[in-house]
Formats: structure tokens, C-alpha cells, sequence
């Protein structure tokens, strides 16, 4: 295999990490440095906006790599590394050695990441609502219309598919017979009274992961100035 | 004062710092905390126009000069309400403290109003260190940051026994408002320092506090805005989300405030540069100019001259006691009066929606 090639197949195995707040990629986000294979061994330079981001993010972002990068044929080791950052040495060390987030922060982490990171597949489920619903609130759909539709209903888009990828995620239903509107907590459907009130808290999920992603994007222009922001 | 076709607003920065982060000030063996720090703060500059932005040494050591010429003379603001940040973990005479802000206070009486802090995990001698700031400086309102470091603990929350007993004497002192930092945060591993539900619990059991949330829970908006709507002394602490947002990203700015407007509502919404990240000039000017830019915006609440008044200064001289000169004020505004400063929700359109 060509170096071509395996650049173009680490990239896409890293197109399958994300921002599990921001809910993009990171390669789209920017926020892969570098990426190369040389006699099987991966070497991934990541880094994010501020000094300072949220180490649990990190954390998982930097895993998750790991994880991707080393499911490939060609990878026989693979070394992430984490740039720039307070705690990179920790994380780093951390992932290579497979210690998990509480095995490289010791006591100052009370507990894995798991949870965190349904909390904010829930989030995506709430934002990626209201991307699927506002097309068809200006066609003219009412809350009943949106109380009763299914999955398999709506016209299919990337935007719909990736909602039932992250329903997929968390164990919600995803099927064609699904509602489209769920409680992300629990599964059920919303009822048409709930209907104005869940499409408000959709728009408002949105906004503010669009808001944050923006002052992200931001930063990590100002920190990085030479970069672009497609790797 | 900030005047602009015939309309007059009052301006209170209700956010804003003088910091000392220089090298001269980083704690040995902690420098490389003490600079991150202050670059990443220096990041946040770059998303205001860029004809204000400072050389990173300035960003490190303004002086007081740069600071009442870019507030005061420059910047329109009439009351200035300073709000500490310790971080003397790395700095070593604190970044940002009590005592350093009411020097300057002193030199300037009536333009700005000195808060001080608290954290619970500072027992009995806090409490002690409370009181005396109280009655040295007259604070009336308290930042707090529930992230920061404390003798190895990682943070804290407001629900803790410990921060009740803090809260209950805040009201015995008179301190009425409690700004409460939830946003872009220090050290938030796996304690979640952006959750907001403390702020829940406490506006709920001390209802003559003021709880204003600054930042706006950045970057959980939606999180902050589902308490807000339900507790009618919370508030919304704007500093981050008009300097950050309203020039690099004018899209998200109109969204972000329309959802506040609808959320929480305008009487709850508070202005703060968070100088000296940003300058107050170019956000007031920006924000009296300001509606949301097309018609895709239509179902969020109208932003009248009466809203940006209110979110400018009128709101948090209502939570200061701050007398507000009668050609300032809205025509059927009452006088300055401490009891009308909770319990004002129902202006929000959310309320509607029975949250």
C-alpha cells in the first residue's frame, strides 16, 4: 500500500473520532495536527483550541483516536499525541498504557466518561431534532402532523440519517415505525401538547452547540493562525 | 452614559476585572499554568474587531490608565462592577482580588461597585474573611467560580452543606447578589463545572438572593436557559456572549440572544464587557446598532430600545441599588427599589410554555 493511500485511510478512520460536545468530526473541526503511518507505526499530533479545554473532552477525543487508528490493517502500533495542552502529558500516557480516565487523573476523577458522553448524545438528538423539523414546519406541519410521524415518513436527508445513527447510539428507537419526536432520556414518543415546547428545547440545543462550535473555531484559528480549518 | 439618536442609556458593566498577569506575578513552578491561563484569555480577544485588540504583553499588565480611559472616558460606562478571581495558586498576590480592585475603587468614588468571593471549602476563616471584605469594602455581591482548585479538591457545587452555610450568611451580611461563573472554566475533569443544576437548588431555597449566571452557562446555553425559565432570580450574566459572539459570529448572536429573550426574558439579562478581555466601546456601540439580521428571526421575541436599555444597565441597577438619573430611566420605571429586583419572571415569554 502506498503512503497515499494509508494518509487518506488514517484521515477517514479519524473522520470517525468527533468533538463529543461539539458533535463534528475532528477533522473538520481542525483539530488533527498531523497523521502518519511509517513501517506500521500511526502518528497522530492532535490539538484544540485553548490550553485550557476541558480535559475530559480531550480525553475522549484522544481515545477514541487511538481506537480508530489502531483497527487499521496496516497499523501495528499506534501513538496519539495530545499537543499543547495542560494535561497532554497525562492523557497521553494515559491512553497509550489503556488506563482510562480514571487511571490517569487518580483522584481527581471521580468516575469513567461514559455517562458524559450519553449526556451529550442526547444533546445531539435534541439539536439534530430540529434540524430534521424545521424543514417540515415550513411546509406547513403541525404539532399533530409532528406527534404522529415515524421515521421512515420524513424525505430522507443526511441530516435524518444522522439522527438515527445517534438514536442508534444511545439505544433509541431508530427504525422506519419510530416517532420522529422522542424524550432522549427515555424513548417515548412526545405527545401534541408536548410537541411546541420539544421543538423549542430542539432549536435551543442547537443554538447553543452551534454557538459553542463557533467560539471554538474562533479560538483555535487565533492559536493556530496558519491553519485552515479542513485538515 | 452611551447616546445614539436621541436616546440616552445609562450603563452598568456589571462584569469586568483588572488583573495582574504578568510574569513578575506567576507563582514559581506554576508558570506554565499561570501563562495558559492568561493566552487562553488572550484568545478570547481575537473574536472582537480586530482595531481592538492588544499585544499579548498590554493583555497581560494593563494599568490603571488603560483601564479608566477604555471603561470611563472611552467606553460610556457610568457604574463599574468588579469581580474578583483568586487563582493564587498560580498567581502569586491573586490575578484579579478584592483588595486590588477597591484600591482602585477608592481613588474613584461612584464609579465602581467592588464584589468579593467566597468558596465553602474555606470553613469557619472564610466566613470570617466574608464579613471582614463586607464591612471594609462594601460588597454587596460575591463571583463565585465552583471549578476552581482548593486543597486538592476540584470543585465544589452550591447544593454542598457547606456553600449553605456561606449563602445564609451572605443574607445576614446584605450581600444580594451572587454571580456564579458557568461557563468557559478552569479545570472541569469529570466534576461537571458547567452543570448548572446547583443554581437551580439554591435560587429555589434562597429566594432574596440573586443568582446571576455568568456566561450564560456557556456551553450548555439550553441547560441554563430550562432553570432560568423556572426561577425568577436567576439571571443572565452576558459578558462572553455579546464580546465573544455579537462581531465574529453575528449569526449565532442573533439566535443566542433570541433565545435568552424568550428563555429568561429581557428584565433578567445583564451587560458585562469582561474587560479587560473586551473593551466596552464596541460592544455597546454594536449592541444599541443591534436587531437580528433578517426575517428568519421573526418567531424569537422583538428587541426594542427599551430591551437594550434594561440589558445595558437598568436591570443591573435595579440588583446594585444603583440610582439611575430620572431622564435615564423608562418613563414608568419606579425609583431604584431593592424589593423589585426578584421575582420579575413572568416577563419571560417562556412562562407561556409552563417550562
Amino acid at each position: 500500500m502506498t503512503t497515499a493511500v494509508t494518509g487518506s485511510r488514517i484521515l477517514a478512520a479519524l473522520a470517525e473520532v468527533r468533538d463529543p460536545e461539539l458533535d463534528e468530526p475532528i477533522t473538520v473541526l481542525g483539530f488533527v495536527a498531523s497523521a502518519s503511518v511509517v513501517d506500521g507505526v500511526a502518528e497522530v499530533h492532535l490539538r484544540l483550541p485553548t490550553y485550557f479545554c476541558a480535559p475530559n473532552f480531550a480525553y475522549l477525543m484522544v481515545a477514541d483516536a487511538y481506537d480508530q487508528v489502531s483497527a487499521l490493517d496496516e497499523v501495528v502500533a499506534a501513538k496519539i499525541i495530545l499537543d499543547d495542552h495542560f494535561a497532554a502529558e497525562a492523557i497521553n500516557e494515559g491512553v497509550a498504557a489503556r488506563a482510562g480516565f480514571v487511571g490517569s487523573f487518580g483522584d481527581e476523577a471521580v468516575d469513567e466518561l461514559d455517562h458524559l458522553r450519553g449526556d451529550f448524545l442526547r444533546k445531539s438528538v435534541m439539536a439534530g431534532t430540529d434540524v430534521v423539523c424545521r424543514p417540515l414546519v415550513a411546509a406547513g406541519a403541525t404539532p399533530a402532523d409532528l406527534a404522529t410521524v415515524v421515521l421512515g415518513g420524513v424525505p430522507h436527508s443526511p441530516a435524518l440519517a444522522r439522527l438515527r445513527r445517534r438514536r442508534r447510539e444511545l439505544g433509541l428507537p431508530a427504525g422506519d415505525g419510530a416517532p420522529l419526536l422522542i424524550d432522549p432520556a427515555t424513548g417515548e414518543a412526545v405527545g401534541v401538547d408536548g410537541v411546541p415546547l420539544h421543538l423549542r428545547k430542539a432549536r435551543l440545543t442547537r443554538t447553543s452547540l452551534d454557538a459553542n462550535t463557533s467560539i471554538c473555531r474562533g479560538m483555535l484559528r487565533h492559536r493556530y493562525p496558519a491553519s485552515s480549518e479542513e485538515t | 452614559m452611551y447616546e445614539k439618536d436621541g436616546e440616552k442609556y445609562f450603563v452598568v458593566d456589571s462584569h469586568m476585572h483588572y488583573w495582574s498577569a504578568g510574569p513578575d506575578n506567576w507563582v514559581p513552578g506554576a508558570e506554565k499554568y499561570a501563562k495558559g491561563w492568561i493566552e487562553c484569555f488572550h484568545a478570547y480577544q481575537s473574536l472582537a474587531p480586530e482595531s481592538t485588540h492588544w499585544p499579548i504583553e498590554k493583555f497581560m499588565s494593563y494599568t490603571e490608565d488603560d483601564l479608566m480611559k477604555d471603561v470611563f472616558t472611552d467606553g460610556y460606562v457610568d457604574v463599574a462592577v468588579f469581580q474578583p478571581t483568586y487563582l493564587t495558586e498560580w498567581y502569586r498576590e491573586g490575578f484579579n482580588t478584592t483588595e486590588r480592585n477597591a484600591a482602585l475603587g477608592a481613588k474613584h468614588p461612584g464609579k465602581f461597585i467592588a464584589n468579593t468571593r467566597w468558596d465553602p471549602r474555606d470553613g469557619d476563616d472564610g466566613l470570617k474573611r466574608l464579613a471582614e471584605n463586607v464591612d471594609r469594602y462594601g460588597s454587596i455581591g460575591v463571583k463565585l467560580y465552583t471549578a476552581e482548585w482548593n486543597n486538592g479538591s476540584r470543585g465544589w457545587t452550591l447544593k454542598d452543606p457547606g456553600a449553605y452555610r456561606y449563602l445564609e450568611k451572605c443574607q445576614e451580611l446584605g450581600i444580594k447578589n451572587i454571580h456564579v461563573h458557568k461557563g468557559p472554566t478552569i479545570w472541569p475533569l469529570d466534576k461537571d463545572a458547567f452543570d448548572v443544576s446547583d443554581v437551580d437548588h439554591a435560587a429555589t431555597d434562597f429566594p432574596e438572593l440573586n443568582f446571576i449566571v455568568e456566561h450564560v452557562g456557556l456551553p450548555r446555553i439550553e441547560d441554563f436557559c430550562f432553570m432560568a425559565t423556572q426561577e425568577p432570580n436567576v439571571y443572565a450574566g452576558l459578558s462572553v456572549v455579546i464580546g465573544g459572539l455579537m462581531h465574529a459570529r453575528p449569526r449565532f448572536f442573533a439566535k443566542v440572544m433570541g433565545e435568552l429573550l424568550f428563555w429568561v426574558g429581557e428584565d433578567k439579562m445583564t451587560f458585562g464587557s469582561d474587560y479587560g478581555i473586551w473593551e466596552p466601546k464596541w460592544q455597546i456601540e454594536g449592541f444599541v446598532d443591534w436587531d437580528y439580521p433578517g426575517d428568519e428571526f421573526s418567531d424569537y421575541p422583538r428587541v426594542t430600545t427599551a430591551t437594550k436599555k434594561k440589558i445595558l444597565g437598568l436591570n443591573a441597577a435595579r440588583l446594585y441599588g444603583i440610582e439611575v438619573p430620572a431622564e435615564l430611566r423608562l418613563p414608568d420605571e419606579e425609583p431604584a427599589s431593592r424589593d423589585a429586583s426578584v421575582g420579575v419572571s413572568s416577563a419571560s415569554p417562556a412562562a407561556s410554555l409552563g417550562g
